[in-house]
């Protein structure tokens, strides 16, 4: 069975979550092909989570139409049974345009290998699961960041250039802003997130939240109407009707946990909730739980994790 | 400049969340429904904003029975001047895009706007498989789109940050938060809505090319673990210790 993989790259570097796919792929127990564009570094990481061959398309931008022929005329040329890719926010752009080229059914946001023909996925924002079938011989699989993990193989891939024809560019990047400058990993790909909410009374006092957010190495986030208010910027917005994330350890600072927002946030392995009202619906989705002001306790998580940082 | 709008409905987000037959179909009973948040907050709005500045026309398409009546008409009532709805059922996604792309390609729309998801499927992949069918670019997690003659600016999501793109039109986008405010229709705008046109197209037997086996809600969530405010140290070491995650 041949698979393959769209491996997205930032500035020449294999995104975590493309990783994460070509892992996916591995798993499924396939012949695993990676095709990705610009340029990378040998296999950009790609033949240690699986991939034993890797398809560099120097010809081909970001720009989801070039990619879209890219993929279906390798996924043609290698016979692939299935088309992975990360469910992020490129493979957003090009995985529907894919399967809509080759007519293949997609499941999108799938959260575990395939069981016979059957895929899991989350539904209704994290409150069901729903379980998948392709009806086409051949299958696009997007894979929801973080639910699969990083799993190393050690092994290592032949490289290829593609010498194909990828078309001209519909879409055109002028310009990138990067939504933090301190290099904190973004919110879909974080492993620990610490948010927090209205019960932070005002943008001043968020000093509290970065510092912990620091010794932790996490990303921060926040309800929805803390950034409809502008006391935090839209992108940091968690929830239904906001970013989605799995991390393995979340951490809720003054929210009270009202359905919308659970959505978003209930895929967290760990769920940590700081907060003066025992009533506040968080704690009935939460593993660990502290009654108590966050302008006390916060500050002296933070202390208790500097000293079991400097200690391990 | 003549735009489609894609309007999906969805369960309201305080819905209890139940299925019956087994497992294999989510239990409408007592839920009630909404124009899907993505399509009407920011697709819809902005669609009306770009109207009102530079003229045009905002049409919104549904594919489904009519059920789906009562959130189209909510869409007509914030503003928009007429509705089609594709009388099919909406299989799958795929399915549902082959109907949007057959009446957007044969009925000639500049731009085509979807919202970045629907909160009950999550699947994000309509507007794109639309733009395949049609063979136009597209432009999903925008969170921000201005049009100049037959080019379109647009901010969207990316990975880390926010990339800003143009596209040439015809274009299909799907909408992000930060695209527009929401609006709430007033009582000239709902009355207006039940005169508006609702053109009901006859469906085409288009195949589904996914199916949902079944369904399965999360294990219950074992109760939570408190830590008294004067021993956050006793969190750390449960973090540590137990739950491995630091
Ligand atoms: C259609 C729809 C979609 C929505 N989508 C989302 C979404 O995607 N994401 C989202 O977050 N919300 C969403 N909401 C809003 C949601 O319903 C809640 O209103 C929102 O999550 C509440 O935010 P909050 O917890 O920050 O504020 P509040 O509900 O005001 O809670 C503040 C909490 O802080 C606690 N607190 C106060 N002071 C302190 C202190 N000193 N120390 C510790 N704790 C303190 C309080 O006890 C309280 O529990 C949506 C709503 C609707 C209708």
């Amino acid at each position: 069975m041949a698979i393959l993989v769209f491996a997205d790259n930032h500035g020449g570097k294999i995104t975590k979550s493309s990783l994460e796919a070509v892992g996916y792929a591995a798993a499924m127990g396939g012949d695993v092909t990676a095709v990705t564009f610009g340029s990378i570094e040998g296999d950009g990481g790609m033949g240690n989570y699986g991939a034993s061959k890797v398809i560099v398309a120097g010809n081909a931008t970001s720009d989801p139409q070039q990619l879209t022929r890219l993929v279906v005329d390798v996924a043609n040329a290698i016979g692939a049974s299935d088309i992975v890719f990360s469910h992020d926010t490129t493979g957003k752009s090009v995985a529907p345009r894919v399967a809509a080229r080759m007519d293949a059914g997609l499941v999108a946001g799938a959260t575990a290998i395939p069981s016979g023909k059957e895929i899991k996925k989350n539904v209704f924002s994290g409150k069901a699961f729903a379980y998948v079938e392709a009806c086409t011989d051949k299958r696009v699989i997007s894979v929801l960041p973080n639910s699969f993990g990083l799993k190393a193989s050690g092994g290592s891939a032949t490289v290829e250039q593609y010498s194909g024809d990828c078309g001209s560019a519909g879409v055109i990047v002028k310009d990138f802003k990067p939504t933090s400058t301190d290099g904190s990993v973004p919110l879909p790909e974080a492993e620990m997130v610490v948010s927090a909410g209205r019960g932070m009374k005002g943008p001043e006092n968020w000093g509290i939240i970065e510092d912990l957010a620091g010794v932790l190495g996490a990303t921060t986030a926040c309800s929805r109407p803390v950034a409809d208010i502008g006391w935090r910027p839209h992108h940091e917005h968690v929830g239904q009707t906001g970013i989605a994330i799995r991390p393995n350890l979340y951490i809720a600072v003054g929210i009270s946990g009202a359905i919308q927002h659970l959505a978003g946030v209930n895929g967290s392995k760990v769920i940590v909730v700081i907060n003066t009202d025992p009533e506040a619906p968080f704690f009935k989705a939460a593993d660990y739980g502290i009654v108590g002001d966050a302008f006390e306790v916060v500050p002296k998580l933070t202390e208790a994790l500097k000293a079991f940082k400097s200690a391990h | 400049m003549k735009i489609l709008v894609c309007i999906s409905k969805a369960p309201d987000t305080t819905s209890r969340i139940a299925f019956t037959d087994n497992n294999t179909a989510f239990d409408q009973n007592g839920v009630q429904f909404i124009v899907n948040p993505y399509d009407e907050w920011y697709a819809l709005v902005r669609a009306l904003e770009l109207k009102e500045a530079q003229g045009g026309s905002v049409t919104t398409i549904t594919v489904g029975g009519a059920d789906n009546d009562p959130i189209i008409r909510k869409a007509l009532a914030i503003g928009a001047d007429d509705a089609v709805r594709v009388d099919a059922e909406a299989l799958d996604s795929l399915a549902v895009a082959k109907y949007i792309a057959n009446y957007a390609s044969a009925n000639g729309y500049d731009l085509v706007m979807c919202g970045k998801e629907t909160i009950d499927y999550n699947g994000a992949v309509v507007g794109g498989m639309v733009a395949e069918l049609m063979d136009v670019p597209y432009v999903s997690l925008a969170i921000k789109l201005d049009v100049n003659g037959s080019v379109a600016t647009l901010e969207r999501e990316a990975q880390g940050g926010t990339e800003i793109v143009e596209a040439s039109l015809p274009l299909v986008i799907s909408a992000s938060k930060g695209m527009a405010e929401q609006r709430i229709p007033n009582m000239r705008g709902i009355m207006a809505a039940r005169t508006k046109p609702l053109q009901v197209v006859a469906s085409e037997g288009i195949n589904a090319s996914t199916k949902v086996v079944r369904y399965e809600l999360p294990p219950a969530k074992a109760a939570v673990k408190l830590v008294s405010a004067d021993n956050v140290a006793e969190l750390v070491d449960l973090l540590h210790n137990e739950a491995k995650v630091i």
